[in-house]
């Protein structure tokens, strides 16, 4: 899997579906319309801020709440490389692998990254650096096929070439 | 090593004799769920699959309850979506308006979902299925789309926490304060990627309702699943409403979970979630003066006969507080037709209520009861996050529907005892 580097946006605790794509959005499934509002409950400037390639850092339970794939579909479509937390909620951690969004657990990295740092995640052996302080962090590299699910671009794909 | 109920059924499911938390297993599935909002974007996704249909076209479920009956366009064309995706592939189980109900609500009350099941649902709340003994889970719409090609998933074994559940509740407490109680103490990822197991002899004084209710909340302590033990009240209930075979799967002896509590029913009281998340409980004692702008008593949380009941029981012959927007929601048709018999829906009218259709509109801030800015809703829904009902600068207290129905006749977040 190719590496993800890029300007790091930081969030909290509980980051919930709710604020990555409200429900009031939730009538269209296109992603390019629903990256017109990615995280807007929570920072309304985020999408007019956010490039291509950028890294969203959050602490525990990112993605908690409702089953909505619309939530990483919305942050992958905004742009964002990567998401990294203490901890992700179980149905964002699936809904994420299966579209294709690569996401990471790290506590440490997600404590000691701050917001505009430029960090690197190599996906194959889950180092995540941060380039701007020089630190290094171990996340939880995925199972292989996991990692074949996200190289696939996501489930669909990963299960055509099965 | 023993196994616990979640593990037994999946191990089941996955032909394996046992299986250990944390191994990664492919499960056949009993049954695949979606509403309008997540179907349309799985329906997109099977199209992409090189597979010729559905695996099982009794095994699938497609309820349209969000935004319906359509609230706008875009909500039109997406039910339109799954209308068209139903009828192609011959689903048994659609429910469009006139069948319908909120989908946690319905299929129970429909006989889909027995003990035993391995159930996944594109819809977080999916989970509620766990107190008939099923073992079910919330999804994505792509895990859905594959689901419903393929009839398997792939799951990581959960570790569970045990609740041990003993004494009786005393009047005017239900499942909501339970499982509120225990959000709040366990917090919103209390239960992260584990099942909640609920067991012990406290359990024989959770009604049906009560018992989909707690299950229903599983997902807002961020748990996989919570399950029940299947007993005669579960039993009763599946005779009532299934005519599908069931099978009881019991925990071992030496089954091992990572925590225990134990819960005394009779110490509970009415419990209040602040905003902006469950985990900021209260009891009722310590909630203090909050006038309050709506009130809504439905969703698949508490949508259900005895939620209705406990409300009618509070409202009857009563008028709402002068001010108050009231919105009642019952889950199914058939719940909206019992509530008629039993005359609760004359009540309601006549408290100042309004009564709608089943939809799950106001919980996720949809429509029929979608606040402004400043605004405060005691709601029996299940979640209270920033902008959940409406305006990011409103906000929801999530309570039973004892205290939303007696903080309509006030105006305040209030305890029935306070007005009965």
């Amino acid at each position: 899997m190719k590496a993800a580097q890029g300007r790091v946006f930081k969030f909290g605790d509980n980051v919930d579906t709710d604020v990555i794509i409200p429900a009031r959005y939730l009538n269209s499934s296109d992603p390019k319309e629903l990256a017109t509002h990615c995280m807007e409950d929570i920072d309304a400037d985020f999408v007019n801020k956010v490039s291509v390639g950028d890294i969203m850092v959050a602490n525990k339970n990112f993605g908690c709440g409702s089953s909505r794939e619309h939530a990483p579909i919305a942050i992958k479509a905004s742009g964002v490389s990567c998401v990294i937390a203490e901890t992700f909620a179980r149905i964002f951690y699936r809904n994420a692998i299966n579209i294709g969004l690569p996401i990471i657990e790290c506590p440490e990295a997600a404590k000691a990254i701050k917001d505009g740092d430029e960090v690197k995640v190599d996906f194959d052996s889950g180092v995540i650096t941060d380039v701007t302080t020089g630190e290094e962090f171990q996340g939880q590299a995925f199972p292989p096929f996991m990692q074949k699910i996200i190289a696939c671009e996501g489930l669909v794909n990963y299960i055509n070439q099965k | 090593m023993g196994m616990t109920m979640t593990q037994k059924i999946l191990a089941a499911h996955a032909g394996l004799d046992s299986v250990v938390a944390g191994q990664l297993i492919e499960a056949e599935l009993d049954l695949v769920l979606g509403n309008d909002i997540t179907s349309p974007v799985a329906i997109h996704e099977i199209e992409k699959m090189k597979v010729d249909g559905v695996f099982h076209k009794d095994k699938i479920a497609l309820v349209m309850d969000h935004f319906i009956p359509n609230k706008d366009i875009k909500s039109a064309e997406h039910c339109k979506c799954v209308r068209e995706f139903a009828c192609k592939n011959e689903i048994t189980n659609y429910f469009d308006v006139g069948q319908m109900g909120i989908e946690h609500a319905l299929l129970p009350e429909k006989g889909l979902t027995v003990a035993g099941d391995v159930i996944i649902g594109a819809d977080s709340h999916t989970c509620t299925y766990g107190a008939l003994g099923a073992f079910s889970t919330g999804v994505g719409s792509t895990d859905m789309a594959a689901g419903m090609a393929t009839g398997k998933a792939w799951f990581k074994v959960p570790s569970a926490i045990k609740f041990n559940i003993v004494g009786k509740p005393q009047e005017y407490i239900s499942g909501k304060d339970l499982i509120l109680h225990i959000i709040g103490m366990i917090g919103v990822d209390g239960a992260l990627y584990k099942s909640m197991e609920f067991v012990g002899e406290g359990i024989q004084h959770l009604s049906m309702d009560d018992r989909l209710c707690i299950s229903n909340m599983a997902i807002e302590a961020g748990a996989k699943n919570g399950i029940f033990p299947v007993d005669d009240v579960t039993i009763a209930y599946m005779k009532e409403h299934s005519t599908r075979e069931y099978k009881i799967f019991e925990a071992d002896e030496d089954a091992v979970y990572d925590e225990e509590y134990t819960i005394d029913l009779s110490q509970l009281t009415s419990t209040v979630s602040f905003p902006h998340l469950p985990e900021n409980t209260k009891t009722i004692d310590e909630v203090g003066d909050i006038a309050i702008d709506q009130v809504v008593i439905g969703s698949c949380t508490n949508g259900r006969f005895e939620d209705l009941a406990m409300a009618d029981k509070i409202l009857k012959g009563k008028k709402v507080k002068k001010g108050l927007r009231v919105i009642i929601i019952p889950g199914t048709q058939q719940i909206y037709l019992d509530a008629m018999e039993a005359g609760f829906i004359k009540d309601f009218i006549e408290a100042g209520c309004v009564v709608s259709t089943p939809t799950c509109g106001p919980c996720l801030g949809g429509y029929m009861g979608v606040l402004a800015a400043g605004e405060r809703c005691v709601s029996t829904t299940n979640r209270n996050f920033v902008g959940r009902m409406g305006h990011v600068d409103s906000e929801v207290y999530l309570a039973s529907p004892a205290v939303a129905a007696a903080s309509a006749l006030t105006g305040k977040i209030s305890g029935p005892k306070e007005v009965m």
